[in-house]
């Protein structure tokens, strides 16, 4: 009754093809939005429920958008190019350790040429960008084997990144600036000016990442690029012949999605964790963020943010709940109980509907259209 | 029908979260960061033990902190970070003040806190463990090494092994390796061996193994070919079982081989049997077996049927520790209710407990815990408070204590302080206080 279309006339090709043509999709993302940039951080300015403290904005929220951001980036590769890739978290931590050498001055020194090269410390915003590009570049490298591998056999040429790079990252000092623990710590969060500290700030800034990035990935999947993605996902041969280039199309899917994992990585380390080692980017953060696009739903920039809630955020409230109701339970048995609970909910979700969450809601909004008479 | 029922319970649950019991106002929360699953769980479950079960002797004992009861949470963090910061901003905020202090028994945990309980006003207490650097005071106001750092446990180390080779003269050329758990917890002590590998004229070699540490082949082929003349262990959960195990594999002598304070309790040598017998390893002063607060613990604590632990693994070093580390803490916040007076303190006010913690042989006889530990000073210099430490030898039964006190040098970890700690005040722009100013 509410949710539907009758009566709404395109008359222009622009309208037939925006991103939202249903007006109430485009009401109901507004009002979203609304509450994700005003009503948040109007109610955390005034300490009102939930956000009393500051647990909703830092452990819950902050972290749910930087991965929901990296799902964002994963999808584009495996859900729309249809490449499997465990070397998200690898992709991760070249943002993250690119964004740091950039953002505190790289100095090579080159004895056998006489010369050295020295970059002085950029700004925070441009190195966070330059360590996107950085693991974009390194995602075109890997991504070559995917010209001739395919399938799970892909996904062990990726593996082998994850363990490189945690290798390299923990193992090459230069990285990590000779710290002697090999932990680093981000430097100061400074955007034009301007110092980003509270948790109020950090939420703003990665929301605002977050949502340039998801339109521009929407658009990049609506448009030609998207369409070839697709296309090579669904059968490359008939691709090929109808003349989509391999080589292009598949290196393209790994650098955009590598790009955002990229600066994805570099919020997780700089906004999130402030310090951190390579364990932070560990082959756990790939599968944590391939199960993410698999439940969101392969394919589906929507589904890469609800899998990011469910995969992050429920084993939070399952270990919650016990102690908010008082029962009487030790940490372990707790933590078991969140295994389990998690561990069956997947199944569960996966049996009844295997193309995740991302189908749940498509096939909500069409039962929609026609409620409340299914006719 | 089943639907509703089930609406009900949810209408129910829903409103039991709604009505959570209202704080006391006369209670200090204290949060406990423990793992109790996970790959070192084997190490983490008798920590927390010890650590829950002092908290639980003050309350039913003397019935909190000169009345203050003390209000716990445990929150389980698997040793990974990730959930170590969760857990902290979940119990940061709770109780009448705030935690008053926090303990992640993690050296990753402590690298990314650092930062936040500095702008929390929340001392982090990191008991042999943490960051070397944070000693000094100056620069890290609200961290807490106390007991020791990784840097005062490589002296410690050192000076036992010049001891048993018969004197500082005869490290020359000799070899020594560090077989490390790959992490901020395992790097630590590298720097500091470094430094004494030249002043000594050792060759040092370091070893890393990949976390969690089940996979240690590669590095004991290493080590059979080198033949290092001692093997320092800094492992943690399942790693030290493991290569004690592997040592015997490659028949390498456990009695060369020297573990630090977290690779020296009962979990780490008994699935090895036999095969363990002469490993040794460092004490962070006390080590296992029972002195006179372990009776009151039975007393109050596992007579009440509140005990945490299995009631036969009371005693054992890590439980030891925990309740060592529990114990400090509620000490510093006596201490703080000297000046601030005897309610709920916030950990700013504990902070200033902490710094002017001085713990006297008479006081520590008066806690019950003559015998584990030697007298604590801390300062706003000296974050550590007390850099001693042992040796202890397994004979298959028991930890046997097989050397005398050992003092780490300070002359050797201080300039390595100075200049850690100096680059990181520099980094973070923080401005070192002065300490003469510090009351």
């Amino acid at each position: 009754m509410l949710y539907r279309e009758a009566g709404q006339f395109k008359t222009t090709y622009a309208e037939d093809m925006a991103i939202f043509p249903i007006r109430q999709d485009r009401i109901a993302l507004g009002i979203l939005l609304g509450i994700a940039f005003v009503g948040v951080p109007l109610l955390a300015t005034f300490h009102i429920w939930p956000f009393n403290s500051e647990y909703l904005l830092w452990a819950i929220l902050l972290p749910f958008l930087i991965l929901a951001l990296a799902a964002i980036g994963v999808n584009v590769l495996v859900g729309y190019c249809g490449q499997i890739s465990l070397g998200s978290g690898a992709f991760m931590a070249i943002g993250a350790y690119s964004a740091y050498k950039l953002g505190t001055g790289v100095h090579i020194p080159l004895a056998w040429f006489g010369f050295a090269i020295s970059i002085p410390p950029l700004p925070v915003l441009p190195s966070i960008l330059l360590g996107g590009l950085m693991a974009a570049i390194a995602g075109i490298l890997f991504g070559i084997p995917s010209l001739r591998i395919k399938g799970l056999y892909l996904a062990v040429a990726t593996l082998a990144a994850q363990f490189f790079f945690d290798w390299v990252f923990l193992r090459v000092p230069w990285f990590t600036n000779y710290a002697p623990s090999g932990s680093v710590n981000a430097p100061r969060l400074d955007f034009f000016g301007l110092a980003v500290n509270t948790p109020i700030e950090r939420y703003l800034l990665c929301l605002i990442f977050i949502t340039v990035f998801a339109v521009l990935a929407k658009n990049l999947v609506r448009g030609n690029l998207g369409r070839q993605w697709m296309a090579i996902r669904d059968m490359d041969i008939a691709a090929e012949l109808i003349g989509i280039r391999p080589l292009y199309a598949k290196l393209t899917a790994f650098a955009v999605s590598s790009f955002i994992i990229g600066v994805a990585g570099a919020l997780w380390a700089f906004v999130y964790l402030g310090s951190w080692e390579p364990l932070a980017f560990s082959i756990d953060r790939s599968l944590q963020l391939l199960f993410m696009v698999i439940i969101g739903g392969l394919g589906s920039i929507m589904g890469s943010f609800v899998g990011a809630a469910f995969i992050l955020i429920l084993p939070i409230l399952l270990n919650l709940i016990p102690t908010q109701l008082g029962v009487p339970l030790s940490t372990e048995t707790i933590t078991h109980l969140e295994f389990i609970i998690f561990g069956s909910l997947i199944c569960y979700l996966l049996i009844k509907e295997p193309h995740g969450f991302a189908r749940l809601i498509s096939i909500g909004k069409e039962k929609l259209r026609l409620w409340p008479f299914p006719y | 029908m089943v639907r509703n029922k089930l609406i009900l319970a949810a209408a129910m649950l829903s409103s039991a979260a709604l009505a959570a019991p209202a704080a006391a106002q006369n209670e200090q929360f204290i949060p406990i960061l423990s793992y109790r699953t996970g790959a070192y769980a084997v190490n983490g479950v008798p920590y927390a033990n010890g650590v829950a079960d002092y908290y639980s002797l003050i309350n039913e004992r003397d019935g909190g902190i000169n009345g203050v009861k003390l209000l716990v949470e445990e929150c389980e963090t698997g040793y990974a970070t990730d959930k170590g910061v969760e857990c902290y901003e979940r119990l940061k905020g709770k109780g009448p003040t705030g935690a008053a202090f926090i303990n992640p028994l993690s050296t990753g945990i402590t690298f990314a806190l650092t930062e936040k309980t500095t702008t929390d006003k929340i001392p982090i207490i990191t008991m042999g463990y943490g960051r070397a650097d944070s000693k000094n005071g100056a620069v890290f106001a609200y961290n807490f090494p106390l007991l020791g750092t990784y840097w005062s446990a490589a002296d410690i180390a050192i000076q036992h092994i010049a001891k048993e080779v018969g004197g500082f003269d005869k490290l020359k050329g000799k070899k020594i390796s560090l077989l490390y758990h790959d992490s901020p917890y395992g790097k630590e002590p590298i720097p500091m061996l470094q430094v004494l590998a030249k002043k000594y004229g050792f060759e040092f070699t370091p070893i890393p193994v990949t976390h969690p540490g089940v996979e240690q082949k590669s590095q004991w082929l290493a080590i059979r070919q080198n033949r290092p003349d001692y093997v320092l262990v800094w492992g943690w959960g399942v790693m030290n079982g493991t290569a004690v195990k592997e040592a015997a594999a490659v028949a390498y002598p456990r009695d060369k081989m020297i573990g630090v304070w977290w690779s020296g309790a009962e979990p780490d040598v008994t699935p090895a049997g036999d095969q363990a017998v002469g490993y040794k390893s460092l004490m962070l002063q006390h080590g296992a077996g029972k002195f006179l607060v372990h009776a009151d613990i039975e007393k109050y604590v596992y007579a009440r049927d509140k005990g945490a632990s299995e009631p036969g693994k009371v005693g054992e070093v890590l439980y030891n520790r925990g309740m060592v580390n529990a114990m400090l803490g509620v000490e510093a916040i006596r201490k703080a209710q000297e000046k601030f007076g005897k309610k709920p303190l916030t950990g700013e006010q504990v902070r200033w407990g902490l710094e002017n913690l001085n713990l006297s042989d008479a006081r520590i006889k008066e806690l019950g815990f003559e015998g584990m530990l030697k007298p604590i000073r801390i300062s706003c210099s000296d974050h550590e408070g007390a850099r001693d430490g042992r040796v202890q030898q397994w004979d298959g039964k028991g930890w046997k204590v097989i050397s005398d006190w050992y003092t780490a040098n300070q002359s050797e970890t201080e300039p390595l302080v100075e200049e850690v700690s100096g680059k990181y005040a520099a980094e973070k722009n923080v401005k070192p206080r002065d300490c003469s100013k510090e009351s």
